[in-house]
């Protein structure tokens, strides 16, 4: 895997307190080459707008346990436009019902992810999509 | 979808000057990416402004290091300064990724818009500092932050580096360090301007601080006169709460002054420049002439002339050595 030169924001919104998931998917970005921050639990939207511009990522991985994403990600995805940051690609993971993703992905999130999605297939989507 | 540093965006260094985050943002991206793209602007920022006030902090990992730049930082904030920090984590030897966590402990900081935080990977620079953070130093000083810091982990040539580049050096231990002290005593014992125990809710706290303290009277005969010296302190803190922090930041601007009253001498600006050369013309000589050097078929020749034994890798290197002269020319 070569995810040369690419870095991601790791982010947790919501209000949930563990974040066994979002650390996994981070060492795995890592182990596949890529430049990763994390920022912790309990990330506001604005926080977590002015990490992704100033740490300049190329990918923004969400993710939540805490079923508020229908509030939160609108709010972000808001907030990143107005700061000039549409062109991020945003991916989303944890628990998020499959009756709410096609809700998601039309406020502009390319793919939202299971739990158990292997990091392969997550490192091979975001190479996909930054070669675009 | 974008790689950011792809998209061509062109920087002028009034853009940088005006201070806009998107723009100092993408500008060290160019310079952790394009490097030869980005050289015309720093050429103009280096010489349009003043380099800023440098604070570097070094310690082990989990020593409190990214804890406590937050509180002093906010402290800074406070003053009214604009304030940068620069967060240095390892590149993974294997993957060539890194995990860049600093931010977790900087929750307090992240939203003040005084303050910019940068997570940079080392990417593995043999020489050392990886030349860019350098550059991404000048880039925020032109954007008007007067005092940066540079968090960096632990003992390795980074962190002598690390030490070559800033005005003041803190070097972070624990009381649980114990190991790790035998590590300071090798380099960083002389290398820093104020050692910072935190953690100080410890129970070791004082035994630690005894050991500190003898360590450091070993450090301070030699050397120069007494009252040209600056004496390190150990300045004991809890960076989870504000116990002190405010004598730290004391402290921290009590070295800034001595530096100041004692003028150039002490820093030896000359120093940090002719480290930032090398490390340009070791980063240029490898792109121009050693990487395309290891693909070249007259080097896989060679490299088979060795292994059938006609010629050896010192035979091969003098060839080769000729040969790079030639073309310096
Ligand atoms: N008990 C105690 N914990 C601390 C103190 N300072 C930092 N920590 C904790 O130590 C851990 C590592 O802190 P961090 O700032 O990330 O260390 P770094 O790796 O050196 O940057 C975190 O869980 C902090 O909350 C302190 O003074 N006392
Ligand atoms: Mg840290």
């Amino acid at each position: 895997m070569t995810g040369k030169n690419i870095k991601v924001l790791i982010a947790k919104p919501g209000l949930d307190g563990h974040d066994r998931g979002a650390k996994v998917i981070a060492r795995g970005l890592k182990e596949a080459g890529m430049e990763v921050v994390y920022t912790g639990l309990r990330q506001t939207p604005a926080q977590i707008v002015r990490a992704a511009l100033q740490e300049d990522v190329d990918v923004i991985g969400l993710s939540i346990l805490s079923g508020a994403h229908q509030e939160l990600f609108p709010v972000i995805m808001d907030e990143l436009e107005e700061a000039g940051l549409e062109d991020i690609l945003v991916l989303a993971g944890g628990t998020i019902p499959d009756s709410d993703h096609q809700e998601l992905k039309e406020i502009g999130i390319k793919e939202i992810f299971k739990p158990g999605t292997p990091i392969k297939e997550i490192v091979e989507f975001i190479e996909k999509e930054l070669a675009e | 979808m974008r790689k950011s540093w792809q998209n061509k965006m062109k920087i002028t260094a009034e853009q940088v000057f005006a201070g806009e985050e998107k723009v100092i943002a993408r500008a060290i991206s160019l310079i952790e990416n394009e490097r030869q793209q980005v050289f015309p602007l720093l050429k103009e920022l280096y010489s349009r402004s003043e380099l800023a006030y440098l604070l570097g902090v070094t310690g082990p990992p989990g020593s409190g290091k990214s804890t406590l730049v937050a509180k002093i930082v906010s402290g800074w904030v406070r003053e009214g300064n604009k304030v940068a920090v620069i967060a240095i984590d390892p590149t993974s030897e294997f993957s060539g990724g890194a995990l860049l966590g600093d931010r977790i402990r900087m929750d307090d900081i992240s939203t003040n818009k005084d303050v910019f935080i940068r997570s940079m990977a080392t990417r593995g620079y043999l020489g050392g500092l990886n030349p860019a953070i350098f550059d991404t130093v000048v880039v925020l000083s032109a954007a008007g932050y007067k005092k940066i810091v540079i968090e960096t982990v632990g003992v390795g040539q980074n962190e002598i580096d690390i030490v070559s580049l800033a005005d003041t050096t803190l070097v972070v231990t624990v009381p649980e360090a114990g190991d790790e002290v035998q590590a300071f005593k090798a380099g960083l014992m002389e290398a820093g301007d104020i050692f910072v125990l935190n953690k100080a809710d410890h129970p070791e706290v004082n035994k630690m601080e005894l050991v500190l303290k003898q360590m450091l009277r070993l450090g301070n005969t030699a050397g120069e006169q007494a009252e040209n010296r600056w004496e390190v302190p150990i300045v004991k803190t809890i960076a989870t709460t504000e116990k002190g922090i405010a004598e730290l930041n004391k402290t921290i601007a009590e070295h800034q002054e001595f530096l100041t009253e004692k003028g150039e001498n002490q820093k030896a600006p000359g120093k940090i420049i002719s480290n930032h050369l090398i490390h340009l013309l070791e980063e240029s000589l490898k792109r121009k002439y050693l990487d395309p050097l290891k693909e070249s078929p007259a080097f896989a020749k060679l490299l088979q002339e060795i292994a059938a034994k006609k010629t050896d890798p010192y035979s091969a290197m003098e060839e080769l050595m000729a040969n790079f002269k030639e073309r310096l020319g």
